[in-house]
């Protein structure tokens, strides 16, 4: 298999649910956990003679998105019946956005490439199933399904990219800055694992150089950032072995299951729905007045592809500092609060390497003075990982008064460091000998003895330019 | 006292009851007394709910009274009341009780009138004789070997026999006027968006309107006085620009009134288009001017309305699966599509299904352009059409229907001769007007309705024509068939 002859081509096609007060169409709570069907009514249940009412709320979030996308707020936008029998949509159809959807023609910038927002519109969830008994996921055979309507109505923003992704790792980063940036503007929580931002990926391969597009198939609903990479790449490889092969790829809907990490179709091309839209009639067009918009477009935050950009140019910061700083806003909050009163360098090491304890363990202003310990020379690098860990501990301690405690001082211009030389040297008569014969390398002993003695209060470097003074 | 409810208003209900001749509960007991007695022949009512209307008149009794309150109605079984059955007429909603009032309930309850029961109809309102209802057929009471009308029979019936003052019905393509036409009563469907859909159980969504029957047109402006207004439930009703106000006026004095001739063309039969010609006479006495107006597209009205409703119908009628309500019928080892097929085959009726296949289909993919986009084209046109109309003449007048009461059984298995009877009342709805069916007069012993249109939000202007016309007319809605029989 030639991999490299071949280019992918992947479009996201993303839904993210918003975290308004109630849900898209009624005023039933909207939030996630709750015990099963206790946040319905006879309208998120479909019961005859409902109307649905529009939250402006949730219209107001879609426009926030929009804005942060970069794309052209609709004017007019209207509202479509999207019919289907499952028992997940209580009315047999979902409302949703079809040919006049909200938002229009934006972009993201990741990793200096730019990739294309088709559209974002504003629908709502179906009821979550959970099927007993049978293949797994599935109804048909399933003993008995439970339905749970809690979810049912919980007001969605479809996002849809051009066909712009190039790689599965440029289409994770381009998951990972839209993330940060729907956490950033606070529509959204973005919690894959509650289902709060699902991931449908179309995917296609096709010759390096090639203008046109291969067939493409449609990868559902994977909820982590690695299953959906995993996917992808066993997705690529797939169709690449089969157009090596002469064979042709077929348009069709695939689950990858991550235990197994097989692809297995869920439908054909000739299997899809028709879902016989049209506008919904209950409803009237939204038309978002231009002074609303403005309104939503002044109250945006920083958004994370600027602060990207910022943290590179106004902090002196690598690109891929910047940009894993961005991870998700209150890990670059952290850190410009420890840049405000530390080196910037420093505080994004110690931010980004610091990560797997919870970003907030340590106030900012404490990680600041630590950082401030290091470099005014109080203490190594090594002695601030314990800190650090004593820091983790007991967020509320001074690092400088725990280091006085603990005696973790450094030793480098003390007379006790020099003892500590003269002791390793004397006490190493082979190795010493051995130095002084030209084998430089075993300064490394040297150093290491001294060291463990000061239990790393001292800076290697240091310790081997005594070393040499004194040999 | 036990007043005769045959013939009596909701204002002489109010006048009665204002006057301390009857209390509340003596005239909902006359009434439903009178149910009792003629129900078993004409089938207005599903059922009726006599224990809870006669406390609500004993409270009325207790702690006094004004206005409208005391006096009773009628409501389709379409209308959603709290913990009541309401079927739509549908052997698939047998046995559901409603989590919640429909907008309009809540306001007939907060005006005081007193719901009697729930009325019989086409099922989900599609048909116009009420032949299609699941709980067998309603009898017109001016001759029982006729239909009512349809789809709100039921209500039209009841009124006409003096078995409720007042009743509501929906409109989609004429289910309001039309069975006002065949059983004598006014009957009106106001503007679309004069009053709220909430609890409606939807048929066509962008054409369905509630609106009242009465026996006159001041009881059926009182009656619009409750049920109108913005509901915030419902995202397409407004406030009207203006009260309806009871009319009071008699003459027609600068008043042009237009006559769509073409429209007239398409087979009015003659009894009808004589007791119409009449009433054109009463407007030009009233000092009311008649111009000759034609709606070339509104012709093509009718096979416009039959996509576009069965269209909104195909997916409103789809949430009757068995999943949460109603009826539900399944095998062992059923599967979850077999289960919604074996439900809908057997609780949907043959004019249900038809709808339903028609409407799917023409949404479907590469058919929605050629039926479903073209209907709406011509939907556009209409309302040009009938605006352009406007800015000419004040009102448009034809008969609501082009025949009268027909035989039951006549037209059962024949759809198209059925949905004929819709010709000069779906206009009105597509173009989402308001128009009133008021009697005026009789052809072979069976009324005739005179149908006003006029352009949106204009219920004033309709009722106060409607009401000088029919004291000009003067016509008896008691029908002559029930004299002597109370």
């Amino acid at each position: 298999m030639s991999e490299a002859a071949w280019e992918p081509v992947i479009g996201l096609e993303i839904h993210v649910q918003l975290n308004t007060a109630t849900k898209m169409f009624c005023a039933c709570e909207n939030h996630f956990g709750a015990e099963p069907n206790t946040l319905t009514c006879p309208l998120c249940l479909g019961h005859p003679g409902v109307l649905p009412v529009i939250n402006q709320g949730a219209v107001e979030k879609a426009i926030e998105i929009g804005l942060a996308l970069n794309c052209a707020i609709a004017g007019r936008s209207v509202f479509h019946r999207k019919n289907y029998f499952y028992p997940d949509s209580p009315k047999a159809y979902q409302i949703s956005q079809y040919d006049e959807p909200i938002c229009l023609e934006g972009h993201l910038e990741v990793d200096g490439g730019r990739i294309g927002i088709t559209r974002a519109h504003l629908e709502e969830d179906a009821a979550k199933l959970v099927h007993s008994g049978g293949e797994a996921g599935r109804i048909g055979g399933a003993e008995y399904t439970l339905v749970d309507f809690n979810r049912c109505g919980t007001p969605l923003v479809e996002i849809v990219t051009e066909p712009d992704l190039r790689s599965p790792e440029q289409a994770i980063a381009f998951l990972a800055l839209l993330k940060n940036t729907l956490q950033t503007i606070g529509v959204s929580d973005c919690d894959m694992e509650k289902g709060s931002l699902r991931c449908d990926a179309n995917v296609s391969v096709r010759r390096a150089g090639s203008g046109q597009f291969g067939t493409k198939t449609e990868l559902k609903n994977m909820n982590s950032f690695k299953f959906l990479g995993d996917g992808m790449a066993a997705e690529i490889r797939r169709q690449i072995d089969l157009l090596e092969r002469g064979l042709q790829v077929v348009q069709e809907t695939l689950h990858y299951d991550p235990g197994t990490k097989a692809l297995r179709s869920l439908r054909s091309k000739e299997e899809a729905h028709d879902y016989r839209y049209f506008p919904e009639p209950d409803l009237v067009p939204l038309a978002p007045t231009p002074e609303l918009i403005e309104r939503l477009r002044d109250g945006l935050p920083e958004l994370p592809a600027a602060r990207i950009e910022r943290f590179a140019s106004q902090h002196g910061l690598p690109p891929a500092y910047a940009t894993d700083l961005n991870a998700e806003p209150r890990l670059a909050d952290y850190f410009e609060a420890v840049a405000a009163s530390s080196d910037a360098k420093s505080a994004a090491d110690w931010v980004l390497n610091t990560r797997p304890a919870p970003v907030d363990t340590v106030p900012a202003a404490t990680l600041a003075s630590l950082i401030g310990l290091i470099a005014g020379g109080t203490i190594t690098n090594n002695i601030a990982r314990q800190v650090y860990e004593l820091l983790v501990a007991d967020p509320t301690a001074d690092p400088a008064e725990l280091v006085e405690r603990h005696g973790l001082a450094s030793i480098g211009d003390s007379g006790e460091l020099e003892a500590m030389v003269d002791e390793v040297i004397a006490e190493n008569p082979a190795f010493v000998e051995q130095f002084k014969s030209g084998k430089d390398g075993v300064i490394n002993a040297l150093v290491g003895q001294v060291m463990k003695r000061t239990q790393g209060r001292a800076d290697a470097r240091q310790v081997q330019e005594l070393l040499r003074s004194k040999l | 006292m036990t007043p005769d409810t045959l013939g009596l208003t909701a204002e002489g209900c109010v006048a009665l009851l204002d006057a301390g001749d009857v209390s509340c509960v003596e005239l909902v007991d006359a009434y439903l007394a009178r149910i009792e007695q003629q129900d078993g022949d004409l089938n207005c009512y599903l059922r009726t709910r006599a224990d809870a209307a006669r406390e609500e008149a004993a409270r009325f009794d207790r702690e006094g009274r004004s206005g409208l309150q005391g006096v009773p109605i009628a409501l389709k079984d379409i209308l959603c009341v709290r913990g009541e059955e309401t079927t739509a007429g549908s052997r698939i909603l047998e046995g559901h009780r409603p989590l919640y009032d429909a907008g309009v309930v809540t306001r007939v309850r907060a005006a005081g009138l007193i719901p009697l029961g729930k009325t019989n109809m086409d099922e989900f309102a599609m048909g116009s004789s009420t032949e299609h209802s699941a709980f067998g057929t309603t009898h017109n009471p001016w001759d029982a070997r006729m239909v009512p009308g349809g789809s709100s029979g039921g209500s039209a019936a009841a009124v006409a026999a003096g078995l409720a003052p007042l009743a509501l019905g929906t409109d989609t393509g004429g289910s309001i006027r039309q069975p006002a036409a065949l059983c004598g009563v006014v009957g009106m469907k106001p503007t679309y968006g004069a009053v709220s859909r909430h609890g409606l159980i939807a048929f066509g969504s962008s054409l369905d309107q509630i609106g009242p029957f009465a026996l006159t047109v001041r009881d059926a402006a009182l009656a619009l006085q409750v049920i109108a207004g913005r509901d915030h439930c419902d995202s397409t009703s407004v406030e009207l620009p203006e009260p309806i106000a009871v009319p009071e006026g008699d003459d027609l004095g600068g008043v042009t009134i237009g006559v769509p001739t073409d429209l007239l063309a398409q087979g009015v039969e003659p009894g009808v288009r004589e007791a119409f010609d009449r009433s054109l006479e009463h407007v030009q006495h009233l000092g009311a001017s008649v111009r000759e107006i034609t709606l070339p597209t509104a012709v093509h009205a009718l096979p416009a309305y039959y996509l576009i409703a069965p269209a909104e119908a195909s997916a409103n009628l789809a949430r009757f699966d068995g999943v949460r309500y109603g009826l539900r019928l399944e095998e062992s080892g059923d599967t979850v599509a077999e289960m919604y097929g074996r439900t809908r085959s057997s609780g949907f009726g043959a004019e249900v299904k038809r709808r339903i296949m028609l409407g799917t289909y023409v949404l479907s993919a590469g058919y929605y352009d050629a039926y479903y986009g073209t209907a709406q084209r011509v939907r556009t046109l209409i309302r040009r059409e009938f605006d352009q109309a406007f800015a000419d003449v004040d009102l448009i007048a034809t008969p609501a229907s082009p025949t009268v009461a027909f035989p039951i059984g006549e037209r059962i298995d024949d759809p198209w001769a059925m949905y004929a009877c819709d010709l000069l009342t779906v206009p009105v709805n597509l173009a989402g007007l308001p128009g009133i069916s008021l009697p005026c007069g009789l052809s072979d012993g069976l009324p005739v309705g005179l149908q006003l249109i006029g352009s949106a939000f204009s219920e004033n202007r309709i009722l106060a024509a409607a009401h000088a016309l029919e004291g000009a007319i003067g016509f008896d809605p008691v029908p002559a068939a029930m004299r002597g029989a109370g």
